[in-house]
Protein backbone atom coordinates (compact mmCIF):
# COMPACT_ATOMS: atom_id res chain seq x y z
CA UNK A 1 0.00 0.00 0.00
CA UNK A 2 1.41 3.62 -1.35
CA UNK A 3 1.64 6.14 1.65
CA UNK A 4 0.42 9.23 0.96
CA UNK A 5 3.02 11.76 -0.74
CA UNK A 6 2.52 15.46 -0.36
CA UNK A 7 2.70 16.88 -4.37
CA UNK A 8 3.70 20.20 -5.35
CA UNK A 9 4.11 22.30 -8.32
CA UNK A 10 6.93 25.28 -8.20
CA UNK A 11 6.28 27.36 -11.57
CA UNK A 12 7.92 30.53 -12.56
CA UNK A 13 5.64 32.88 -14.01
CA UNK A 14 6.36 35.71 -16.12
CA UNK A 15 9.56 36.58 -18.14
CA UNK A 16 11.73 35.75 -14.48
CA UNK A 17 14.67 33.96 -15.67
CA UNK A 18 16.03 33.45 -12.30
CA UNK A 19 15.41 29.96 -11.21
CA UNK A 20 18.14 29.66 -8.30
CA UNK A 21 15.68 29.85 -5.77
CA UNK A 22 12.93 27.42 -7.43
CA UNK A 23 15.44 24.70 -7.95
CA UNK A 24 16.57 25.17 -4.32
CA UNK A 25 13.55 24.69 -2.73
CA UNK A 26 11.85 22.02 -5.45
CA UNK A 27 15.62 20.30 -4.48
CA UNK A 28 14.35 20.51 -0.07
CA UNK A 29 10.86 19.43 -0.81
CA UNK A 30 12.44 16.31 -2.71
CA UNK A 31 14.70 16.02 0.15
CA UNK A 32 11.44 16.00 2.77
CA UNK A 33 9.77 13.18 0.72
CA UNK A 34 7.27 15.30 -1.22
CA UNK A 35 6.97 15.24 -5.06
CA UNK A 36 7.73 17.97 -6.87
CA UNK A 37 6.36 18.59 -10.13
CA UNK A 38 9.00 21.53 -11.64
CA UNK A 39 7.54 23.42 -14.53
CA UNK A 40 10.23 25.66 -15.30
CA UNK A 41 10.98 29.13 -16.62
CA UNK A 42 7.86 31.37 -18.82
CA UNK A 43 5.19 29.78 -17.18
CA UNK A 44 1.44 31.78 -18.07
CA UNK A 45 -1.10 31.56 -15.34
CA UNK A 46 -3.30 29.48 -17.02
CA UNK A 47 -0.40 27.08 -17.45
CA UNK A 48 0.31 26.99 -13.78
CA UNK A 49 -3.39 26.24 -12.98
CA UNK A 50 -3.35 23.94 -16.14
CA UNK A 51 -0.68 22.13 -14.31
CA UNK A 52 -2.04 22.19 -10.89
CA UNK A 53 -5.48 20.36 -12.43
CA UNK A 54 -3.61 17.25 -14.20
CA UNK A 55 -1.50 16.80 -11.13
CA UNK A 56 -3.46 17.36 -8.84
CA UNK A 57 -0.95 18.66 -6.40
CA UNK A 58 -1.60 19.54 -2.31
CA UNK A 59 0.30 22.82 -2.82
CA UNK A 60 1.52 25.45 -5.66
CA UNK A 61 5.11 27.20 -4.94
CA UNK A 62 5.15 29.95 -7.35
CA UNK A 63 8.84 31.95 -7.39
CA UNK A 64 8.69 35.68 -8.81
CA UNK A 65 11.45 38.30 -8.60
CA UNK A 66 10.25 40.00 -11.21
CA UNK A 67 8.24 42.58 -9.26
CA UNK A 68 4.95 41.42 -11.44
CA UNK A 69 3.62 39.50 -8.22
CA UNK A 70 0.28 41.49 -8.22
CA UNK A 71 -0.11 41.15 -11.09
CA UNK A 72 0.64 37.49 -11.58
CA UNK A 73 -0.33 35.72 -8.46
CA UNK A 74 -4.14 36.93 -7.91
CA UNK A 75 -4.56 35.73 -11.62
CA UNK A 76 -3.20 32.57 -10.43
CA UNK A 77 -5.39 32.14 -7.11
CA UNK A 78 -8.67 32.80 -9.58
CA UNK A 79 -8.17 30.24 -12.23
CA UNK A 80 -7.13 27.79 -9.37
CA UNK A 81 -10.79 28.48 -8.13
CA UNK A 82 -11.76 28.89 -11.74
CA UNK A 83 -10.78 25.19 -11.78
CA UNK A 84 -12.52 23.86 -8.26
CA UNK A 85 -8.73 23.94 -6.89
CA UNK A 86 -9.64 26.26 -4.10
CA UNK A 87 -8.00 23.86 -1.33
CA UNK A 88 -4.26 23.66 -3.02
CA UNK A 89 -2.43 25.89 -0.89
CA UNK A 90 -0.14 28.07 -2.52
CA UNK A 91 2.75 29.93 -0.95
CA UNK A 92 4.88 32.54 -3.03
CA UNK A 93 8.67 33.26 -3.04
CA UNK A 94 11.25 35.59 -4.83
CA UNK A 95 11.27 39.19 -4.20
CA UNK A 96 8.20 40.35 -2.72
CA UNK A 97 8.17 43.61 -0.36
CA UNK A 98 6.86 44.07 3.09
CA UNK A 99 3.82 45.98 2.45
CA UNK A 100 2.79 43.38 -0.24
CA UNK A 101 3.21 40.33 2.24
CA UNK A 102 -0.03 41.06 3.86
CA UNK A 103 -2.10 41.95 0.46
CA UNK A 104 -1.18 37.89 -0.73
CA UNK A 105 -1.67 36.43 2.43
CA UNK A 106 -5.28 38.60 2.11
CA UNK A 107 -5.58 37.08 -0.95
CA UNK A 108 -5.42 33.41 0.39
CA UNK A 109 -1.60 33.17 -0.15
CA UNK A 110 -0.74 30.97 2.66
CA UNK A 111 3.27 31.95 2.58
CA UNK A 112 5.54 34.56 1.56
CA UNK A 113 9.53 33.87 1.66
CA UNK A 114 11.70 35.87 0.64
CA UNK A 115 15.59 36.14 0.23
CA UNK A 116 17.08 34.23 3.36
CA UNK A 117 14.56 31.74 4.36
CA UNK A 118 15.92 28.63 5.78
CA UNK A 119 14.47 25.72 3.64
CA UNK A 120 13.75 23.72 7.08
CA UNK A 121 10.75 26.60 7.35
CA UNK A 122 9.35 26.16 3.93
CA UNK A 123 8.86 22.59 4.57
CA UNK A 124 7.60 22.84 8.16
CA UNK A 125 5.15 25.14 7.39
CA UNK A 126 3.49 23.31 4.24
CA UNK A 127 3.38 20.42 6.38
CA UNK A 128 1.11 21.92 8.93
CA UNK A 129 -0.56 24.28 6.40
CA UNK A 130 -1.79 20.59 5.18
CA UNK A 131 -3.04 19.31 8.42
CA UNK A 132 -4.99 21.99 8.91
CA UNK B 1 -21.86 -6.13 7.88
CA UNK B 2 -20.09 -2.79 7.75
CA UNK B 3 -17.54 -3.96 4.75
CA UNK B 4 -20.27 -4.84 2.44
CA UNK B 5 -21.86 -1.21 3.12
CA UNK B 6 -19.05 0.19 2.24
CA UNK B 7 -18.85 -1.88 -0.72
CA UNK B 8 -21.99 -0.62 -1.90
CA UNK B 9 -21.26 3.16 -1.18
CA UNK B 10 -18.25 2.67 -3.16
CA UNK B 11 -19.67 1.29 -6.04
CA UNK B 12 -22.35 3.76 -6.39
CA UNK B 13 -19.46 6.68 -5.63
CA UNK B 14 -17.80 4.42 -8.42
CA UNK B 15 -19.46 4.59 -10.71
CA UNK B 16 -20.89 8.27 -10.89
CA UNK B 17 -16.95 8.95 -10.96
CA UNK B 18 -16.06 6.45 -13.68
CA UNK B 19 -19.04 8.38 -15.71
CA UNK B 20 -17.74 11.87 -15.40
CA UNK B 21 -14.49 10.32 -16.23
CA UNK B 22 -15.82 8.40 -19.21
CA UNK B 23 -17.28 11.75 -20.65
CA UNK B 24 -14.14 13.77 -20.25
CA UNK B 25 -14.30 15.64 -16.84
CA UNK B 26 -10.48 15.99 -16.06
CA UNK B 27 -10.42 17.15 -12.91
CA UNK B 28 -12.37 14.15 -11.12
CA UNK B 29 -9.83 12.14 -13.74
CA UNK B 30 -7.04 13.80 -12.14
CA UNK B 31 -8.51 13.21 -8.73
CA UNK B 32 -8.93 9.34 -9.51
CA UNK B 33 -5.42 9.16 -11.00
CA UNK B 34 -4.17 10.25 -7.67
CA UNK B 35 -6.24 7.63 -5.82
CA UNK B 36 -5.02 4.72 -7.30
CA UNK B 37 -1.87 5.86 -7.47
CA UNK B 38 -2.43 5.69 -3.77
CA UNK B 39 -3.74 2.23 -4.29
CA UNK B 40 -7.09 3.40 -2.05
CA UNK B 41 -10.48 1.67 -1.77
CA UNK B 42 -12.01 4.07 -4.21
CA UNK B 43 -9.33 4.06 -6.76
CA UNK B 44 -9.50 0.25 -6.94
CA UNK B 45 -13.61 0.58 -7.15
CA UNK B 46 -13.12 3.28 -10.13
CA UNK B 47 -10.47 0.62 -11.61
CA UNK B 48 -13.38 -2.00 -11.81
CA UNK B 49 -16.12 0.09 -13.01
CA UNK B 50 -14.20 1.56 -16.01
CA UNK B 51 -11.76 -1.44 -17.15
CA UNK B 52 -14.61 -2.53 -19.58
CA UNK B 53 -14.03 0.47 -21.38
CA UNK B 54 -10.16 0.32 -21.75
CA UNK B 55 -8.21 -1.49 -24.48
CA UNK B 56 -9.25 1.58 -27.21
CA UNK B 57 -5.89 3.56 -26.22
CA UNK B 58 -2.81 3.06 -28.19
CA UNK B 59 -0.02 2.60 -26.19
CA UNK B 60 3.74 4.09 -27.02
CA UNK B 61 6.78 3.46 -24.37
CA UNK B 62 9.67 5.70 -24.55
CA UNK B 63 12.76 4.54 -22.69
CA UNK B 64 16.81 5.35 -22.67
CA UNK B 65 19.57 6.84 -20.47
CA UNK B 66 19.17 10.24 -19.23
CA UNK B 67 20.22 12.60 -21.76
CA UNK B 68 19.43 11.18 -24.61
CA UNK B 69 16.58 14.01 -25.36
CA UNK B 70 13.31 11.54 -24.37
CA UNK B 71 11.33 14.87 -23.05
CA UNK B 72 11.67 17.04 -25.87
CA UNK B 73 10.82 13.65 -28.24
CA UNK B 74 8.08 12.87 -26.56
CA UNK B 75 7.03 16.41 -26.63
CA UNK B 76 7.55 17.09 -30.70
CA UNK B 77 5.52 13.72 -31.01
CA UNK B 78 2.56 14.42 -28.73
CA UNK B 79 2.46 17.77 -30.71
CA UNK B 80 3.25 16.34 -34.07
CA UNK B 81 0.01 13.43 -32.95
CA UNK B 82 -2.16 16.55 -32.63
CA UNK B 83 -1.14 17.94 -35.80
CA UNK B 84 0.28 15.49 -38.26
CA UNK B 85 0.47 16.58 -41.80
CA UNK B 86 -1.40 14.10 -42.92
CA UNK B 87 -4.15 12.23 -41.06
CA UNK B 88 -6.42 13.01 -38.28
CA UNK B 89 -5.82 14.90 -34.93
CA UNK B 90 -5.34 12.58 -32.02
CA UNK B 91 -5.97 13.20 -27.96
CA UNK B 92 -3.07 12.36 -26.43
CA UNK B 93 -2.22 11.60 -22.98
CA UNK B 94 1.67 11.53 -21.21
CA UNK B 95 2.35 9.49 -18.28
CA UNK B 96 6.22 10.43 -17.89
CA UNK B 97 7.70 8.83 -15.00
CA UNK B 98 11.01 10.16 -12.85
CA UNK B 99 12.98 8.34 -10.19
CA UNK B 100 12.07 8.50 -5.97
CA UNK B 101 15.41 9.15 -4.13
CA UNK B 102 15.86 6.50 -2.53
CA UNK B 103 16.71 8.10 0.38
CA UNK B 104 14.30 10.51 0.86
CA UNK B 105 11.22 9.08 -0.40
CA UNK B 106 10.29 12.23 -2.67
CA UNK B 107 11.05 13.04 -6.24
CA UNK B 108 11.58 15.69 -8.70
CA UNK B 109 9.54 15.11 -11.49
CA UNK B 110 10.82 17.50 -14.41
CA UNK B 111 9.44 16.03 -17.90
CA UNK B 112 6.82 19.26 -17.68
CA UNK B 113 9.72 21.49 -18.28
CA UNK B 114 10.29 19.94 -22.14
CA UNK B 115 6.37 20.49 -22.67
CA UNK B 116 5.47 23.86 -22.90
CA UNK B 117 4.04 23.82 -26.26
CA UNK B 118 1.42 21.13 -25.35
CA UNK B 119 -0.28 24.06 -22.91
CA UNK B 120 -3.18 25.10 -23.59
CA UNK B 121 -4.62 21.90 -25.65
CA UNK B 122 -7.32 20.01 -24.14
CA UNK B 123 -6.48 17.02 -26.25
CA UNK B 124 -3.13 16.61 -24.45
CA UNK B 125 -3.44 15.36 -20.64
CA UNK B 126 0.31 15.25 -19.40
CA UNK B 127 0.77 13.35 -15.86
CA UNK B 128 4.60 13.28 -14.07
CA UNK B 129 4.56 9.82 -11.37
CA UNK B 130 7.51 9.24 -9.52
CA UNK B 131 8.36 5.36 -9.45
CA UNK B 132 8.04 5.04 -5.57
CA UNK B 133 10.77 2.78 -5.24
CA UNK B 134 10.02 0.68 -8.43
CA UNK B 135 13.19 -0.64 -9.84
CA UNK B 136 12.12 -0.78 -13.25
CA UNK B 137 11.06 2.30 -15.88
CA UNK B 138 7.60 2.44 -14.36
CA UNK B 139 5.85 2.63 -11.40
CA UNK B 140 4.22 -0.02 -9.73
CA UNK B 141 0.55 1.68 -10.36
CA UNK B 142 1.82 3.10 -14.01
CA UNK B 143 -0.20 0.14 -15.55
CA UNK B 144 -3.08 1.06 -13.79
CA UNK B 145 -3.00 5.11 -14.36
CA UNK B 146 -2.64 4.05 -18.09
CA UNK B 147 -6.39 2.28 -17.70
CA UNK B 148 -7.87 5.31 -16.64
CA UNK B 149 -6.47 7.44 -19.32
CA UNK B 150 -7.89 4.87 -21.26
CA UNK B 151 -11.07 5.32 -20.33
CA UNK B 152 -11.34 8.70 -20.55
CA UNK B 153 -10.84 8.73 -24.49
CA UNK B 154 -7.24 9.41 -24.54
CA UNK B 155 -6.19 8.01 -28.33
CA UNK B 156 -2.61 7.83 -28.16
CA UNK B 157 -1.14 7.13 -24.47
CA UNK B 158 2.81 7.90 -24.35
CA UNK B 159 4.14 6.42 -21.58
CA UNK B 160 8.09 7.78 -20.89
CA UNK B 161 10.36 5.87 -18.25
CA UNK B 162 12.65 6.31 -16.21
CA UNK B 163 16.00 5.33 -18.41
CA UNK B 164 17.13 2.59 -15.92
CA UNK B 165 18.28 -1.19 -16.68
CA UNK B 166 15.15 -3.09 -16.43
CA UNK B 167 12.98 -0.31 -18.02
CA UNK B 168 12.95 -2.26 -21.82
CA UNK B 169 11.54 -5.19 -20.10
CA UNK B 170 9.10 -3.15 -17.86
CA UNK B 171 7.68 -0.99 -20.74
CA UNK B 172 7.73 -3.75 -23.24
CA UNK B 173 5.18 -5.37 -21.24
CA UNK B 174 2.73 -2.51 -21.14
CA UNK B 175 2.94 -0.52 -24.14
CA UNK B 176 2.30 -1.90 -27.62
CA UNK B 177 4.97 -0.01 -29.53
CA UNK B 178 8.53 0.44 -27.54
CA UNK B 179 10.69 2.73 -28.39
CA UNK B 180 14.42 2.96 -27.22
CA UNK B 181 15.91 6.75 -27.57
CA UNK B 182 19.61 6.29 -28.32
CA UNK B 183 22.10 9.72 -28.58
CA UNK B 184 25.70 9.74 -30.47
CA UNK B 185 28.79 9.19 -28.56
CA UNK B 186 27.60 7.33 -25.46
CA UNK B 187 29.28 4.76 -25.63
CA UNK B 188 27.12 3.42 -28.25
CA UNK B 189 29.03 0.11 -29.70
CA UNK B 190 28.31 -0.84 -26.65
CA UNK B 191 24.70 -0.11 -26.56
CA UNK B 192 24.43 -1.15 -29.90
CA UNK B 193 25.22 -5.25 -28.86
CA UNK B 194 23.23 -4.75 -26.05
CA UNK B 195 20.36 -7.63 -26.06
CA UNK B 196 17.77 -5.99 -24.13
CA UNK B 197 17.39 -2.95 -26.50
CA UNK B 198 17.47 -5.41 -29.66
CA UNK B 199 15.42 -7.97 -28.37
CA UNK B 200 12.23 -5.63 -27.45
CA UNK B 201 12.57 -2.30 -28.90
CA UNK B 202 10.52 -2.19 -31.75
CA UNK B 203 11.73 1.03 -32.80
CA UNK B 204 15.15 2.85 -32.05
CA UNK B 205 15.54 6.23 -32.20
CA UNK B 206 18.89 7.75 -32.37
CA UNK B 207 17.91 11.77 -31.13
CA UNK B 208 20.63 14.25 -31.13
CA UNK B 209 21.72 13.27 -34.48
CA UNK B 210 22.86 16.33 -35.53
CA UNK B 211 26.06 15.39 -32.89
CA UNK B 212 28.91 14.14 -34.57
CA UNK B 213 28.86 10.11 -34.42
CA UNK B 214 25.50 10.30 -35.31
CA UNK B 215 26.06 7.85 -38.69
CA UNK B 216 28.67 5.95 -36.57
CA UNK B 217 25.91 5.27 -34.43
CA UNK B 218 23.41 4.11 -36.89
CA UNK B 219 26.12 1.90 -38.61
CA UNK B 220 26.75 0.22 -35.51
CA UNK B 221 22.68 -0.69 -34.39
CA UNK B 222 22.25 -1.80 -38.07
CA UNK B 223 24.70 -3.96 -38.24
CA UNK B 224 23.96 -5.78 -35.15
CA UNK B 225 20.60 -5.87 -36.45
CA UNK B 226 21.77 -7.59 -39.66
CA UNK B 227 23.04 -10.41 -36.98
CA UNK B 228 19.79 -11.12 -35.57
CA UNK B 229 18.55 -10.76 -39.31
CA UNK B 230 20.50 -13.81 -40.35
CA UNK B 231 17.78 -15.87 -39.06
CA UNK B 232 15.10 -13.64 -40.02
CA UNK B 233 13.19 -16.30 -41.50
CA UNK B 234 13.28 -19.19 -38.97
CA UNK B 235 10.23 -19.50 -37.28
CA UNK B 236 12.30 -20.39 -34.29
CA UNK B 237 13.67 -17.09 -33.70
CA UNK B 238 9.86 -15.97 -34.15
CA UNK B 239 9.06 -18.37 -31.34
CA UNK B 240 11.89 -17.06 -29.48
CA UNK B 241 10.57 -13.36 -29.54
CA UNK B 242 7.77 -14.46 -28.14
CA UNK B 243 8.92 -16.47 -25.39
CA UNK B 244 7.07 -19.15 -26.18
CA UNK B 245 3.87 -17.91 -26.32
CA UNK B 246 2.53 -19.55 -29.46
CA UNK B 247 0.84 -22.98 -29.47
CA UNK B 248 0.49 -25.23 -31.78
CA UNK B 249 -2.83 -24.25 -33.50
CA UNK B 250 -2.00 -20.48 -33.94
CA UNK B 251 -2.16 -18.95 -37.39
CA UNK B 252 1.05 -16.90 -37.12
CA UNK B 253 1.99 -16.20 -41.14
CA UNK B 254 5.91 -16.53 -41.00
CA UNK B 255 6.41 -14.67 -44.17
CA UNK B 256 7.38 -11.26 -42.90
CA UNK B 257 9.22 -10.83 -39.49
CA UNK B 258 9.44 -7.33 -38.37
CA UNK B 259 12.72 -6.16 -36.73
CA UNK B 260 13.15 -2.78 -35.40
CA UNK B 261 13.14 0.33 -37.12
CA UNK B 262 16.19 2.82 -36.97
CA UNK B 263 15.38 6.49 -37.52
CA UNK B 264 17.28 9.46 -36.58
CA UNK B 265 15.80 12.54 -35.28
CA UNK B 266 16.67 15.67 -33.57
CA UNK B 267 13.50 16.34 -31.23
CA UNK B 268 14.52 20.25 -30.83
CA UNK B 269 13.98 20.96 -34.12
CA UNK B 270 11.04 18.43 -35.04
CA UNK B 271 13.71 16.65 -37.48
CA UNK B 272 12.59 13.09 -38.11
CA UNK B 273 9.29 13.48 -36.02
CA UNK B 274 6.87 12.72 -39.17
CA UNK B 275 8.85 9.85 -40.30
CA UNK B 276 8.60 8.38 -36.29
CA UNK B 277 4.92 8.74 -36.29
CA UNK B 278 4.33 6.80 -39.53
CA UNK B 279 6.66 4.15 -37.89
CA UNK B 280 4.51 4.06 -35.38
CA UNK B 281 1.51 4.07 -36.65
CA UNK B 282 2.60 1.36 -39.37
CA UNK B 283 3.92 -0.61 -36.25
CA UNK B 284 0.35 -0.47 -35.04
CA UNK B 285 -1.41 -1.74 -37.76
CA UNK B 286 1.47 -4.39 -38.30
CA UNK B 287 0.20 -5.74 -34.47
CA UNK B 288 -2.92 -5.58 -35.07
CA UNK B 289 -2.51 -7.67 -38.59
CA UNK B 290 -0.35 -9.91 -37.44
CA UNK B 291 -1.81 -11.85 -34.26
CA UNK B 292 1.11 -10.16 -32.40
CA UNK B 293 -1.13 -7.56 -30.89
CA UNK B 294 -3.64 -10.84 -29.34
CA UNK B 295 -0.58 -12.27 -27.62
CA UNK B 296 1.10 -9.31 -26.24
CA UNK B 297 -2.10 -9.04 -24.72
CA UNK B 298 -2.32 -13.01 -23.18
CA UNK B 299 1.57 -11.69 -22.35
CA UNK B 300 0.89 -9.01 -20.33
CA UNK B 301 -2.84 -10.23 -18.58
CA UNK B 302 -0.84 -13.54 -17.75
CA UNK B 303 2.05 -11.29 -16.16
CA UNK B 304 -0.21 -9.07 -13.87
CA UNK B 305 -2.35 -11.53 -12.89
CA UNK B 306 1.14 -13.62 -11.76
CA UNK B 307 2.02 -10.19 -9.79
CA UNK B 308 -1.45 -10.26 -8.50
CA UNK B 309 -1.45 -13.29 -7.48
CA UNK B 310 1.49 -13.57 -5.68
CA UNK B 311 1.04 -10.41 -3.83
CA UNK B 312 -2.38 -11.54 -2.72
CA UNK B 313 -1.26 -14.69 -1.99
CA UNK B 314 1.74 -13.76 -0.22
CA UNK B 315 -0.51 -11.66 2.24
CA UNK B 316 -3.39 -14.24 2.91
CA UNK B 317 -0.82 -16.68 3.88
CA UNK B 318 0.69 -13.95 6.21
CA UNK B 319 -2.67 -13.23 7.56
CA UNK B 320 -3.29 -16.69 8.53
CA UNK B 321 0.20 -17.93 9.55
CA UNK B 322 0.96 -17.96 13.34
CA UNK B 323 3.81 -15.91 13.65
CA UNK B 324 4.80 -17.55 16.46
CA UNK B 325 5.65 -19.92 13.55
CA UNK B 326 7.27 -17.84 11.40
CA UNK B 327 9.29 -16.71 14.07
CA UNK B 328 10.78 -19.79 14.88
CA UNK B 329 11.21 -21.18 11.36
CA UNK B 330 12.45 -17.92 10.76
CA UNK B 331 15.23 -18.31 13.97
CA UNK B 332 16.39 -21.56 12.84
CA UNK B 333 17.10 -20.14 9.29
CA UNK B 334 19.24 -17.41 11.06
CA UNK B 335 20.73 -19.90 13.31
CA UNK B 336 21.88 -22.11 10.23
CA UNK B 337 20.04 -25.24 11.03
CA UNK B 338 17.90 -25.13 8.23
CA UNK B 339 18.17 -23.37 4.97
CA UNK B 340 15.85 -20.71 3.53
CA UNK B 341 14.47 -23.85 0.92
CA UNK B 342 13.83 -26.00 4.00
CA UNK B 343 12.22 -22.79 5.83
CA UNK B 344 9.83 -22.24 3.58
CA UNK B 345 9.04 -25.83 2.51
CA UNK B 346 8.33 -26.20 6.49
CA UNK B 347 6.19 -22.64 6.73
CA UNK B 348 4.26 -23.58 3.39
CA UNK B 349 3.98 -27.95 3.27
CA UNK B 350 4.10 -28.10 6.95
CA UNK B 351 6.95 -30.76 6.69
CA UNK B 352 8.93 -31.55 9.62
CA UNK B 353 12.23 -33.44 9.67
Amino acid sequence: MSSRKIRVLIAKPGLDGHDRGAKVVARALRDAGMEVVYTGLRQTPEMIAESALQEDVDIVGISILSGAHMALVPRILDLLKENQQENVKVFVGGIIPDEDIAKLKNLGVAGVYGPGTLTTQIVLDLRNILQE
Amino acid sequence: MQSKDNNSIDKTEASRISEKIINGDRLILARIITQIENETPLGFSVLEEIYSETGKAQLIGITGAPGTGKSTLVNQLAAYYREPEDGISKSVAIVAVDPTSPFSGGAILGDRVRMRSLSGDPGVFIRSMASRGSLGGIAATTSAIVLALDAAGYERIIIETVGAGQAEVDIANLAHTTIVVESPGMGDDIQAIKAGILEIADIIVINKADKPGADITERALLSSLQINLKNQNDPNRYQHMNNGLIDDHSKIEYGEIRIPSVIKTVATTGEGIASLHKIIEEHYTYLVNSCELSQKEKKRISFELDVLLRDKLLSNWKRKTKKELYDEIFQKTLTRDISPWKAVDQLVDGEKR
